[in-house]
């Protein structure tokens, strides 16, 4: 049905849109004054550290309009703020309105509670490392480091006893410390999202961190962890708090006493966030380490997310194996990309690897490929069920697509050189980036956390930006990381990060590895572009 | 499936299926007084698992009591005392029950609804029962509110509307059914944190301000328990258009990424005034990262936000080729095409199927989102409008989405209202029908 157009009325379409979640209109235009903690800077940034800094941002890939070839900004460019949209948040050509899709709009921290050994550090570095990789600068505060470095030495559980006034006011003093450098990262290094991790469990504690994040106008989630079972506590314990710097010089088993008279110590104040009383905060509950959950008022994209992310993490003792396809015939001619099958070592790899699998004898292994040739004949010979994801296929070169690095100096030299200066970020022309292959590999990552044992024979990019979350590599090692072909990474999660085991199946392959060369100037010489490709037929 | 063999290897295997998210069906419950949004909920998340690829169905308890029953009397029927009543509505939730059997076991369908108010310990221990025999987990949804006001608009808005309402007025209505909420009030077991701590489920307090969730066993269920907390109810329109007339458009060419013909530009400009006069407040656009969308949107002169999820789909090979050129090189792919528009993938491209796999966390953020403007293309229009539209595999790939019209989009009782609004553009036809003869022969 076609309703003919009238023009009606011009409305009022204005033009500078405050930030969602800003205070109210009359205070916005102080608020972009430079107020602190406000994230809208409008001065003109002068310096290469600016450009720098917003280089180093890790938001989502620009398109550049009018062709692929990559933006040479200016920096006092990029400053002109349009739309109240974060000025490191904007894309790089020239267009005020333009930018990525925004999971928030205001800087947010998440502010951990529970009692001793219940996962709150755990918590906190799992869940950074997985914002920093899916491309929200993230940073944990951890208030007991604080603590440390102000007493020095520890002594008992005595200095956690709530009537040692002069322990308290330390505590406090560590904590006020914490928040400033909360406001610093938020104001001068552009962070979007900072965990707050500490016991927070009296409403003082926890008012005193509202105030703070009213002032600045950030917008608080609050993450609590409740466990009253007795063998997690001891697990946890043993895992993460025996080798903790304040229990250097005791035995094993003082240790576990003292820091089982700590936690006491703790339940004497400690108050739980409250139904009523707390319920126009934004918190999730989570009762032993995830049976259950209770969520009360997310208030944007990004607390969705990351309530999504920490009701599929587990802990549960499990193994993930990444590997790549074995060897393929573009393989050993030094060709990119493209969808060849396996060449006869590589075939020899599948086998191996089938050996190894079997002599590793994992409980009910699930084992994931692409869509592409490589990886399914590679997984076919293990003989048992897999699942193809297209998710997992290789980062697609686009117009270089199934050319040698040779061939890609020959015809595109400059973007060959614009590759070698932000690898991460660039993106062949009608291809990907890295950052578009991490994006569509982050519900990999999600059901990898779901899931116990998976086998993931994947491809040298794949398993870059896999290898990146699981270590917690930043975006500009992640592209040169060393992946090589018939070698499998046995990653197990152990205490706050991850054991690699490296398991090389003896089955000689080619080098695909490209360092990144000396010049990366694109006037630079053919040689010296080419000077660190491996070598192929 | 086509079985599309590789040259010089042998063929891809046949199960070359995505994740598996289920492995046993899964039995979803809906628990709650009446006017709680159970069926809104229900037919809602029916329609996201389908449009994702998970068949699903929904069993709504009250249209078999209607089938039985015939003519509604009065709320008297719900009366707790009423034991022909309650014979009547026990056989009813088994005869639901059966067809849910049948439907999972010889049906195709990898997920049941069972939307009914299951208010009673009594009835849910009989569901889970019945899972049991027939190898299904169970998944309980449970509806909680007390705010008057909320109700209240339900009852408007789709209660007055019902088959058991046909012969009232207003009033007469909205007093039997706040009788007939009475009969239920009484009897009501919530699900409880102690006593049902081995369920699976998620309670929904409040419209989705607070949310308990338990148990979450598997990934179909996480995928759930995401989509529920992530829809709302807050009025709002999404508006879905597409880029304005592009040079490759007038040639008559697929993908690429060219940029806005005059009368493209002069469509820019109307979509400007048309946004304008809508006094939406708070909108949000968002573009793909082509250059035909930002064009466009360009012209609006608000913010924006460019999603690579949205480019159009990829015709890998056929890139820039006009439909003739196609045929003349392709006319192999361009019949298996047509075979089966849906999971036909062009080669080094895409199909309809991977773009709705791709489009999914765009949904889920219009879910999240009030007032959205989307300019995206032809086949994700296409995508999008299919989830709120309900539309099947077999349609989605022929809906009509124009050049120059913008279609706004309003939920409103169980669905969706539907606004064409061509801005008075000229543009070409990109719309190619499903043609008679589509084997590989012709």
């Amino acid at each position: 049905m076609q309703i003919a157009y009238l023009f009606v009325c011009l409305l009022e379409c204005s033009r500078t849109r405050p930030a969602e979640g800003a205070v109210e209109d009359g205070k916005v235009e102080e608020k972009k004054r430079n107020h602190p903690g406000s994230f809208v800077d409008d001065s003109p940034c002068q310096d290469k550290k600016c450009f720098e800094l917003t280089l180093a941002q890790r938001g989502r890939s620009q398109a550049p309009l009018g062709s692929h070839i990559w933006e040479r900004m200016k920096p006092t460019e990029m400053t002109q703020d349009g739309g109240g949209v974060p000025v490191g948040k904007r894309l790089r050509f020239q267009r005020p309105y333009a930018s990525v899709p925004q999971f928030t709009n205001s800087p947010t921290m998440i502010v951990m509670v529970g009692l001793p050994a219940r996962g709150k550090t755990y918590i906190s570095k799992k869940l950074t490392r997985y914002l920093n990789w899916i491309g929200v600068t993230t940073k944990v505060f951890n208030v007991g480091q604080y603590r440390r470095d102000a007493t020095r030495a520890y002594n008992s559980f005595e200095f956690f006893k709530p009537d040692n006034a002069e322990a308290m006011k330390i505590r406090k003093a560590c904590a006020i410390a914490a928040l400033k450098d909360v406001w610093e990262y938020f104001t001068s290094e552009q962070g979007q999202v900072v965990v707050f991790d500490a016991t927070n469990t009296t409403p003082q504690r926890r008012e005193l961190i509202l105030s703070f994040a009213k002032e600045n106008s950030y917008k608080v989630f609050f993450v609590e962890s409740i466990c009253d079972d007795p063998e997690i506590i001891a697990e946890n314990i043993k895992q993460v708090k025996l080798s903790s710097p304040d229990y250097i010089d005791c035995d094993k088993d003082e240790a576990v006493a003292d820091f089982l008279k700590r936690i006491e110590c703790y339940k004497l104040t400690y108050v739980a966030l409250d139904d009523n009383k707390d319920r126009n905060l934004s918190y999730i509950k989570i009762f032993n380490v995830g049976s259950r959950y209770l969520v009360n008022h997310v208030q944007d994209h990004i607390q969705s997310r990351i309530v999504y992310y920490l009701m599929n993490i587990h802990v549960t003792p499990r193994s993930i194996y990444l590997c790549r396809h074995g060897e393929s015939e573009l393989n050993l001619v030094g060709r990119i990309g493209g969808d060849s099958g396996l060449s006869a070592r590589g075939a020899k790899f599948a086998s191996a690897l089938q050996t190894y699998v079997r002599k590793q004898s994992i409980s009910e292994l699930k084992v994931w490929t692409s869509h592409m040739k490589r990886t399914i004949q590679t997984a076919e010979a293990l003989g048992v069920a897999y699942e193809q994801w297209k998710a997992l296929n290789e980062i697609d070169a686009g117009v270089c697509e199934e050319m040698s690095y040779e061939e890609i100096q020959e015809n595109y030299p400059e973007e060959f050189a614009l590759r070698d200066q932000d690898k991460y970020r660039y993106r062949y022309p009608k291809g990907e980036s890295y950052e578009d292959l991490v994006q569509r590999l982050e519900p990999v990552i999600m059901e990898l956390e779901r899931q116990e044992n998976v086998l993931v024979i994947c491809h040298q990019a794949v398993m870059r930006c896999l290898l990146a979350y699981f270590l917690d590599k930043s975006a500009v090692e992640l592209p040169y990381l060393k992946c090589p072909l018939h070698t499998v990474l046995k990653l197990t999660p152990v205490a706050y990060g991850c054991k690699v085991e490296s398991v090389f199946l003896n089955i000689e392959a080619v080098n695909t590895h490209r360092d990144k060369p000396e010049n990366v100037d694109v006037d630079r010489e053919p040689e010296e572009a080419l000077e660190t490709v491996p070598a192929h037929i | 499936m086509s079985d599309r063999a590789w040259p010089d290897n042998p063929p891809c295997p046949p199960s070359s299926v995505a994740v598996c998210m289920t492995n046993c069906p899964t039995l979803i419950v809906t628990v709650g007084l009446p006017a709680r949004g159970k069926t809104y909920i229900s037919k809602k998340l029916t329609r996201y698992l389908n449009w994702i690829g998970v068949p699903t169905r929904e069993f709504n308890v009250g249209q078999y009591r209607r089938e039985c029953v015939k003519i509604y009397k009065s709320f008297e029927f719900f009366r707790p005392d009423n034991e022909e009543g309650l014979e009547i509505r026990r056989q009813c939730a088994s005869a639901a029950l059966n067809d849910v059997r049948q439907y999972l076991a010889e049906g195709g369908g990898q997920v049941a609804v069972f939307d009914a108010t299951n208010t009673t310990r009594e009835r849910r221990e009989t569901i889970i029962e019945f899972a049991e025999q027939n190898g299904l987990k169970v998944f309980f949804v449970e509806s909680v509110c007390e705010d008057p006001d909320v109700i209240q608009e339900n009852i408007v808005q789709v209660k007055l509307g019902s088959p058991d309402y046909t012969n009232c007025n207003t009033e007469e209505a909205v007093e039997d059914f706040m009788k007939r909420i009475k009969c239920y009030e009484n009897s009501y077991q919530t699900l409880d944190e102690v006593l049902d701590r081995e369920l699976s489920y998620i309670k929904i307090m409040d419209v989705g301000q607070r949310y308990l969730v338990n148990r979450v066993l598997d990934h179909i269920q996480s995928r759930i328990v995401y989509y529920l907390m992530n829809i709302h109810i807050t009025p709002r329109s999404i508006y879905l258009c597409r880029h304005g007339e592009s040079e490759l458009n007038v040639k008559g060419r697929i993908g690429g990424d060219s940029g806005l013909t005059a009368r493209g530009k002069e469509f820019a400009k109307k979509l400007a005034h048309f946004i304008r006069a809508q006094g939406i407040s708070r909108l949000k656009v968002w573009t793909s990262q082509m250059k035909r969308t930002i064009q466009t949107a360009e012209a609006l002169s608000v913010p924006y936000e460019q999603w690579k999820v949205l480019n159009e789909i990829d015709a890998g090979v056929c890139e820039e080729m006009m439909y003739e050129e196609i045929q003349d090189h392709y006319p192999l792919e361009f019949a298996l095409r047509d075979q089966d528009k849906y999971r036909y993938r062009y080669p080094k491209g895409e199909s309809y199927e991977d773009l709705v796999q791709r489009l999914e966390p765009v949904i889920m953020e219009l879910e999240r989102q009030e007032n959205v403007l989307v300019i995206c293309h032809q086949a994700v229009m296409r995508c999008l409008l299919a989830y709120f539209l309900d539309k099947t595999a077999e349609e989605l790939p022929y809906l009509k989405c124009p050049l120059h019209t913008v279609l706004k989009l309003t939920p409103v009782a169980y669905g969706c209202k539907v606004e064409s609004i061509g801005l008075n553009v000229d543009a070409v036809n990109t719309h190619r029908e499903k043609p008679e003869v589509r084997t590989t022969t012709r």
